[in-house]
C-alpha cells in the first residue's frame, strides 16, 4: 500500500507551498495585493495541513527517502526583484500549486477506489482551493506579464 | 430667506406612502442681483455630489450670477443643497483659475500658448510610443467631467493610443458599486429609483450618510419621516450621522466588519423564513452555497464581531424580512471599507433573497459618490470597454472595432484594464513614464499620501494635469491644461439612478481656458490617430457629436440612449436610460421581471472569486451560469489587514462634511461652504478623549505606520476606539507649495495602500492609529456642529478641566451661514414631476 507515500508528499507539499506563499508575499510587499492575498492562501494551506492530520494518522505517511516529489521539494526560498523577478515568482507558485492540484487529484482517485468517506471528504474540501489558486495567481500574472517582459527596466 | 448652512435641508415638505414628492424651489443669486436682472436662464444640472439635480443657471452680463432648482426634474422637485446653492458658480467664477497653459521650464512652471503646450506633450506621446509602445502611457480621470469628454478619452486610450492603463477616480468612490452589480447581475445598471423612497416602507442605509453626502436624496427622506406612515430606518455607521439619529436602529460597527454583519443579516431571513423560495428558484443561482457561507453567523456572533447588541441584528434583520417594500441603499462605508464587494453583493442577496427588485418601493440604489461617475463606468475611461462590453467576450471586442473602425487588436483586451493604484505602481516602477491627470487631484485624494508625492515627483515621469486650478497635484506637472468648467462649456451626464441631464454653456471660460473635450479632440487629431480606412479617429466638431456617437456604442446595450437626444433633454426633465424604442419615455426601475444581464453572449463580466479576485473566466463562466439569474454571491468574514495594537491602539476611517467636496477645489473657494469648514480636524468619543487626556479643540497628532496629521480635536459621537478625519483637506491654501512636516492634516497621509481583491477600490476606511496631544486648545475645532461632526451630546469633564457641550472650555458655537448662506424657498402649488415613464401611474 503506497497510500502513505502520497499522504505524506501532499502533506510536505502544503507546508512547502504555505511557505512558499510566504516567502513571496513578504518579498513583494511593494505589490499589496500579492502581499494580502498569498497571505490568505497560505492560510488555505495551513487548514489543508490540519485537515489531513487526521487521515495520516490512520494511514501513516511515508516520505523518508521517497524522491518523487523531487522537482518541487524546496518550494520558493527567496525572492527576484523587479517587475519580471515578480512574474517568476508567481510561476514558480503556479508551478507548485499545480503539483499539489493533480496529487490531490491522485489522491482523491484512491480514496474512490478504496471507498474512504473521510478521506474523500478532505480531498472534497481542500482540492477547490488548488483551483482557485491557480486560478488567482493566471489572473495577476497574466496582467503583469506585457508590462514585465514589455517596457519593464 | 432660509440660512442654508445651518438649515442644510430646509424647509420639510411632508407627504405620504406613493404621493408624489412635494415641489419646493431652492435658489441663490449673487449679492446685489434681483431676480429681474437676471438676462437668461440656461438649463444644467449640478455637479456637486452624485445626486444629479435639475438646475438652471442665472447669467447676467456674461456672468454666471445664481442658480435655481428646475421643479420640473424628477430627480430633485426644484430642491438645491448647499453645495449647489454656495459652491456652483462661487467655486469657479473666481480670482484664481488657470487661463492659460503652463509648460516646465527649467524647473517652474510658466505660461505658455495652446501649441506649445499641446506640442510638448504631442512630442513625447509619440515618442515613447514609437520607442516603448503604448504601455509606456497611462490615462487617470475623474467622475466630474462630461459623458462625451469620457467617451472620447475612452477611444483614445483603446483604439488610439491602445493602452490598458486608463481609470478614473470613480476607482477610489464606485468602483464598487459596479462591480457589486456585475458580479451579482451580470451588468452594471442601477435596479432602483429614487422614487422608490416616495412608496418604501423600510430603507437601509448601509455605509451611507445621505444626510451629507446626498443633502437633496435626504430630504426626501426627511419629508417622508415627516409625513403619515414614515418608512423605518436602518442605518449602518460607526458614527452617529444625522441619519444615524433618525434611524430606528443604529448599527454602529467597529470599521472593517461590515461583512460579519451582512452575513448575519443574511442568516437571519434564511432562519425566520424571511425568502421567497419561489423568486429564489425561478431567478437565483447558488443559493446553497450562500446558506452554507452565512451559518456561523448568529446574532451572537456579529455582536462580539461587529461590537453591536444582538438584539439590534435581530430587529435590523426583521425589519428587512417583514417590512413589504424594503428600499436599500450603500456607500463608501461598505464600498472603502475591507471586503467591500463581497459586503455589497450582500446587500444584492438580501433583496434577491426576498424578490425585492424592480418593483415598487423595493429598490437597491449602489450609490455613487460624483457627479458624472456613472459615465466614467458606462464610456470606459475606467478602463472597461464602453456600453457595459465585456472584454473577455471577442464578439463584444469585435463589436466596438467594427463601431470605430479599428482593428480589433488596437483595443486592449488580454488582461483586465489597469486600475489606478496599480498604474501609480507602473509609474513608480519606469514602466509607465506618460501619465495623464484630467480633473483630479490624487496628491491629496489617494492613500499613503507621502508615497503618491514621491511617485508624481518620479524622475523620468512627464505628467500632464488638466484642471480648473494649479492643485496640489498640478504643481508636480510637466504640462498643465486650463479647462473649462460646470456652466462653461456643454455636455451630458447621467447620476446613481441612471437619469440623463443636458448642462448647456452658460458663459465663456476665462481666459483661454477649454473644455477638456476640445483637449481630447485636439490630441487625437495632433497625434493623428486614424481608422482603418484612413479616417480621423476622433471627427467630432463638438459634444453633440460626442453623444451621437455614444448612442450608437449604447444600441442595444443595458444602458441604452438610443432614444435619448439634447433636443429632447432641453426643457423638461432629465430622463433614466435605458431609453429606446421598447421604453420610449425610459426606465424607472430594472429588473421588475427578473431577468438579470448574466447570459454570457450578453454580460458585462464572467465575475470573480470575491475572496482573491481571481477571474472566473469564460469557460467555468459558460459552464456554470443560467442565463438570465442573478448570482447568490457570497464570501466569509476575515478581518481586516490592520487592526489596532498596542502601538497603535485605535482604528481610524474616514470620510465626508457637507459642506465641502472632493479635495474642496471649488467648495473651497466659496466663502459661505468654507466658512462652514473651514480646515481639518479628527473626531474622537468622549471616553476615548477622558482617557487620552484631551477635550474640544486641543491640538493632536494622529499617526498611523505610513505618516501623521497634527489637527484639533471634534469631541464627538462615534463609537469608541474610532477616530475619524475627513477627508477634503489639502494643501492648496495653506500659502505655500511645499508640504512641512509639521503642517500635515491630510486624512490620507495615514491611509493604506490596500484595495478590495475585487473591485480594486482602495481601503481608505481602516487603519490602525494612535494619538499623543501636541497642545492646548486655543478654541474649539473648526468641524462644522450641524452633522455627523456635532460636538457629543453629553457634556464631559476631563482631567480636571471643565467643560462644557462637546467638551472644551466654553461651548461651541453652531455652525451658521448668515448673509452668505441665505437662499430663497419657494412651495409653487404645481404637482410633482411624475417620474419619466409610462410604466408607473400611467
Amino acid at each position: 500500500m503506497k497510500l502513505p507515500v502520497y499522504l505524506g508528499l501532499l502533506h510536505e507539499a502544503e507546508r512547502i507551498l504555505a511557505r512558499s506563499f510566504r516567502v513571496v508575499a513578504d518579498g513583494h510587499g511593494d505589490e499589496p495585493d500579492v502581499h494580502v492575498i498569498l497571505g490568505t492562501l497560505a492560510g488555505q494551506c495551513d487548514r489543508h495541513v490540519e485537515a489531513l492530520e487526521p487521515v495520516i494518522a490512520r494511514f501513516g505517511s511515508e516520505v523518508e527517502g521517497e524522491e518523487e516529489h523531487r522537482v518541487t521539494a524546496d518550494g520558493v526560498e527567496e525572492v527576484r526583484t523587479g517587475a519580471l523577478g515578480l512574474l517568476l515568482d508567481l510561476q514558480d507558485l503556479y508551478v507548485l500549486v499545480h503539483h499539489l492540484d493533480v496529487m490531490w487529484t491522485m489522491v482523491g482517485q484512491a480514496a474512490a477506489g478504496g471507498r474512504d468517506r473521510e478521506l474523500l471528504d478532505v480531498v472534497a474540501r481542500c482540492e477547490p482551493d488548488a483551483d482557485l489558486q491557480s486560478r488567482w495567481l493566471q489572473t495577476r500574472m497574466k496582467q503583469a506579464a506585457p508590462q514585465a517582459l514589455l517596457v519593464a527596466a | 430667506m432660509v440660512d442654508r448652512i445651518a438649515d442644510i435641508w430646509g424647509t420639510r415638505t411632508p407627504y405620504a406612502r406613493g404621493e408624489r414628492w412635494p415641489v419646493r424651489v431652492d435658489q441663490t443669486l449673487a449679492p446685489g442681483v434681483a431676480e429681474g436682472d437676471v438676462d437668461r436662464w440656461v438649463q444644467s444640472a449640478c455637479v456637486l455630489c452624485s445626486n444629479g439635480c435639475g438646475c438652471d443657471i442665472a447669467v447676467k452680463d456674461g456672468r454666471m450670477v445664481g442658480i435655481r432648482g428646475r421643479q420640473a426634474d424628477i430627480v430633485n422637485h426644484g430642491r438645491l443643497g448647499p453645495k449647489g446653492l454656495f459652491g456652483s458658480w462661487q467655486g469657479v467664477d473666481t480670482g484664481d483659475r488657470l487661463t492659460r497653459p503652463l509648460i516646465r521650464v527649467d524647473g517652474e512652471l510658466v505660461e505658455t500658448d495652446w501649441d506649445t503646450a499641446m506640442n510638448r506633450i504631442v512630442e513625447r506621446s509619440r515618442h515613447l510610443l514609437d520607442t516603448k509602445g503604448p504601455l509606456s502611457h497611462g490615462f487617470y480621470t475623474t467622475g466630474q467631467l462630461f459623458l462625451e469628454e469620457y467617451y472620447a478619452l475612452g477611444i483614445i486610450g483603446k483604439a488610439g493610443v491602445g493602452t490598458p492603463h486608463m481609470d478614473g477616480n470613480t476607482r477610489l468612490c464606485t468602483a464598487t458599486a459596479a462591480t457589486a452589480m456585475k458580479e451579482s447581475f451580470g451588468s452594471d445598471g442601477q435596479p432602483g429609483s429614487y422614487v422608490d423612497i416616495d412608496e418604501c416602507d423600510a430603507m437601509f442605509l448601509f455605509g451611507h450618510n445621505m444626510a451629507e453626502t446626498q443633502t437633496v436624496l435626504w430630504m426626501r427622506v426627511l419629508d417622508r419621516l415627516a409625513g403619515p406612515n414614515p418608512p423605518r430606518l436602518v442605518c449602518v455607521d460607526p458614527r452617529e450621522t444625522p441619519v444615524a439619529r433618525a434611524a430606528e436602529v443604529h448599527l454602529a460597527v467597529r470599521p472593517g466588519t461590515n461583512l460579519a454583519l451582512m452575513n448575519g443579516l443574511i442568516r437571519e431571513l434564511f432562519v425566520n423564513g424571511w425568502i421567497d423560495d419561489a423568486y429564489i428558484a425561478a431567478h437565483t443561482v447558488d443559493v446553497d452555497r450562500l446558506r452554507d457561507t452565512v451559518e456561523r453567523w448568529t446574532p451572537e456572533a456579529v455582536a462580539e464581531t461587529c461590537g453591536v447588541g444582538a438584539d439590534d441584528v435581530r430587529r435590523a434583520a426583521e425589519i428587512f424580512g417583514t417590512s413589504e417594500r424594503v428600499l436599500s441603499t450603500v456607500l463608501q462605508g461598505f464600498y472603502q471599507s475591507a471586503q467591500a464587494t463581497a459586503s455589497s453583493c450582500q446587500v444584492n442577496n438580501l433583496h434577491l433573497l426576498r424578490g425585492m427588485l424592480g418593483k415598487e418601493g423595493s429598490g437597491i440604489l449602489q450609490m455613487n459618490g460624483q457627479p458624472t461617475a456613472q459615465n466614467n463606468r458606462e464610456c470606459g475611461a475606467d478602463g472597461d470597454l464602453p456600453g457595459f462590453r465585456n472584454w473577455e467576450n471577442p464578439q463584444h471586442v469585435q463589436e466596438l472595432a467594427d463601431l470605430w473602425d479599428v482593428d480589433p487588436d488596437t483595443i486592449p483586451h488580454w488582461a483586465p484594464p489597469t486600475h489606478v493604484m496599480q498604474i501609480f505602481r507602473y509609474v513608480e516602477l519606469g514602466s509607465i513614464e506618460f501619465l495623464w491627470i484630467s480633473a483630479t487631484n490624487p496628491a491629496v485624494s489617494m492613500p499613503q499620501l507621502e508615497r503618491i508625492r514621491r511617485i508624481l515627483d518620479t524622475d523620468g515621469l512627464f505628467l500632464v494635469v488638466q484642471d480648473l486650478y494649479l492643485t496640489e497635484t498640478a504643481r508636480y506637472a510637466d504640462v498643465v491644461l486650463p479647462c473649462a468648467a460646470w456652466g462653461e462649456k456643454t455636455g451630458t451626464f447621467t447620476n446613481v439612478n441612471r437619469t440623463v441631464h443636458l448642462s448647456d454653456k452658460a458663459v465663456e471660460p476665462p481666459g483661454e481656458a477649454r473644455s477638456d473635450l476640445d483637449v481630447f479632440l485636439d490630441y487625437s487629431r495632433r497625434m493623428d490617430f486614424r481608422t482603418r480606412s484612413g479616417a480621423p479617429l476622433l471627427d467630432w466638431a463638438g459634444p453633440e457629436d460626442g453623444f451621437r456617437a455614444w448612442q450608437e456604442c449604447t444600441r442595444g446595450r443595458p444602458c441604452d440612449y438610443t432614444g435619448i437626444s439634447y433636443e429632447r433633454l432641453r426643457g423638461g426633465s432629465g430622463i433614466p436610460w435605458p431609453c429606446n424604442d421598447a421604453n420610449p419615455d425610459g426606465t424607472v426601475r430594472l429588473y421588475g421581471d427578473g431577468v438579470f444581464p448574466t447570459d454570457p453572449d450578453y454580460c458585462e463580466s464572467y465575475g470573480h472569486d470575491l475572496l482573491t479576485g481571481a477571474a472566473t473566466g469564460p469557460v467555468l463562466y459558460r459552464a456554470t451560469v443560467q442565463p438570465g439569474k442573478a448570482w447568490l454571491k457570497s464570501e466569509d468574514y476575515r478581518p481586516p489587514h490592520e487592526e489596532p495594537s498596542e502601538e497603535y491602539p485605535l482604528r481610524y476611517t474616514t470620510g465626508r462634511t457637507v459642506y465641502q467636496f472632493h479635495t474642496r477645489t471649488k467648495t473651497g473657494r466659496s466663502r459661505a461652504l468654507n466658512r462652514a469648514a473651514p480646515g481639518a480636524w479628527v473626531e474622537v468619543s468622549p471616553a476615548d478623549a477622558e482617557q487620552l487626556g484631551i477635550v474640544e479643540g486641543d491640538v493632536v497628532a494622529v499617526r498611523s505606520r505610513r505618516g501623521h496629521l497634527e489637527v484639533p480635536v471634534r469631541v464627538g459621537d462615534i463609537r469608541v476606539g474610532t477616530v475619524f478625519a475627513p477627508f477634503h483637506y489639502g494643501y492648496w491654501d495653506d500659502g505655500g507649495s511645499e508640504v512641512s512636516a509639521s503642517a500635515h492634516h491630510a486624512a490620507n497621509e495615514l491611509t493604506m495602500t490596500e484595495w478590495d481583491p475585487v473591485s480594486k477600490q482602495p481601503v481608505f476606511k481602516n487603519a490602525a492609529v494612535r494619538i499623543e496631544k501636541v497642545r492646548d486648545c486655543a478654541g474649539p475645532s473648526p468641524a462644522p456642529t450641524t452633522a455627523a461632526s456635532r460636538p457629543a451630546c453629553a457634556g464631559h469633564r476631563t482631567a480636571g478641566r471643565a467643560t462644557g457641550p462637546g467638551g472644551g472650555p466654553g461651548a461651541v458655537p453652531a455652525t451658521v451661514g448668515g448673509q452668505e448662506g441665505e437662499a430663497s424657498e419657494r412651495f409653487p402649488d404645481t404637482a410633482p414631476p411624475r417620474v419619466a415613464s409610462s410604466e408607473e401611474r400611467p
